[in-house]
């Protein structure tokens, strides 16, 4: 990196000071902690899934959502692993999946856990959905005997780099390269 | 990668008071932790405190609390407080600035300041101080098993 002599001017404020506690200032607005469960994901979850990502990513690939869903399914836990949270009310909102597969020795990796997808609803962020989703994975992969979990995430994706990071995701020993085909 | 000192002494401050909200820490207690002067340590907070991040809290027992979000803040966030990440690139003017392979280079060095920005721009205040706190219990146990040694 280059060095760069320092700045003493207009500096931005990142932060506006708060009268409120400082421990308090360094947790998100309380929310209502509304209570949710985790299953494996069934064929009729597919149509929830496929919406969810669409409102996120607004891409529409249902085609591949349900190939996913068949395909985790026919390979079976611990191997493919497809989980929903819905929420624990009578109405059993979807709230969100996460997607991941055991692969062994791809780029001579050894056996690891891959996280292929992860998403959760816009209004019900920050309750601990995606936190729950990605430790249920973990402990599925470590009860599969496996002892590293990896995903891989756009640099300019601020959100979920920020969410891998935050559950102690490091950058790994591998680095993707690719090449214009055109 | 080599940080300025003012960079680097502003992230360990900020752990060190993210740490500790509930207490005022001096820049005399977080000097002496760091071996720094504590009249360098004054311009570094004054910055923090300017962008939000700090708050001196005046009289006995008085000191600095961290007031930002650590949940939102990142290394990078701090770090361009202090010093410009923007891309390295080629000096310009510098020796065959048009040709080809000037241009490769340029290709090389983009890559790797996207690295280092992605890199910086996703670790946040509170996953910095997990990091540490892992640390601490790894070290823990390292001098553990090291007495053992010696005295087992």
């Amino acid at each position: 990196m280059k060095r760069t002599p320092s700045r003493t001017k207009k500096r931005p404020r990142l932060a506006r000071p708060r009268a409120a506690s400082p421990a308090g200032a360094t947790r998100p607005a309380a929310k209502s902690k509304p209570a949710f469960v985790l299953r494996p994901a069934q064929r009729g979850d597919v149509v929830a899934v496929a919406a969810l990502d669409e409102r996120v990513t607004a891409l529409p690939k249902p085609a591949h959502w349900l190939e996913l869903y068949e395909r985790q399914k026919k390979v079976g836990q611990p191997a493919g692993i497809f989980l929903v949270a819905t929420a624990s009310d009578a109405a059993s909102r979807f709230l969100g999946f996460i997607v991941g597969e055991i692969r062994a020795w791809e780029f001579g990796s050894a056996p690891c856990g891959w996280v292929y997808a992860l998403s959760v609803d816009p209004d019900s962020r920050l309750l601990g959905v995606g936190e729950a989703l990605l430790e249920s994975i973990a402990g599925e992969f470590r009860k599969a005997g496996v002892s590293k979990m990896r995903t891989m995430v756009a640099r300019d994706n601020r959100l979920p780099m920020l969410f891998f990071r935050g559950a102690g995701m490091m950058a790994g020993p591998y680095v993707q390269l690719e090449k214009d085909l055109g | 990668m080599k940080l300025q000192i003012a960079s680097h002494l502003a992230i360990v401050s900020v752990l060190e008071l993210a740490a500790h909200p509930d207490r005022q820490l001096t820049v005399a207690e977080i000097g002496s932790k760091y071996g720094v002067s504590t009249h360098h340590l004054a311009k570094v907070m004054h910055v923090l405190g300017r962008a939000g991040l700090v708050r001196s809290v005046r009289g006995a027992g008085g000191g600095y609390q961290f007031c930002g979000n650590a949940r939102r803040t990142t290394l990078l966030d701090i770090i361009e407080l202090f010093e410009a990440l923007g891309p390295r690139g080629l000096d310009a003017g510098g020796p065959g600035q048009d040709t080809a392979e000037a241009a490769a280079l340029e290709i090389v060095l983009r890559e790797i300041d996207d690295s280092v920005r992605a890199t910086l721009g996703s670790i946040t205040i509170a996953t910095m101080c997990g990091l540490v706190e892992r640390s601490v219990t790894e070290r823990g146990r390292a001098h553990r098993t090291a007495a053992i040694r010696l005295h087992g």
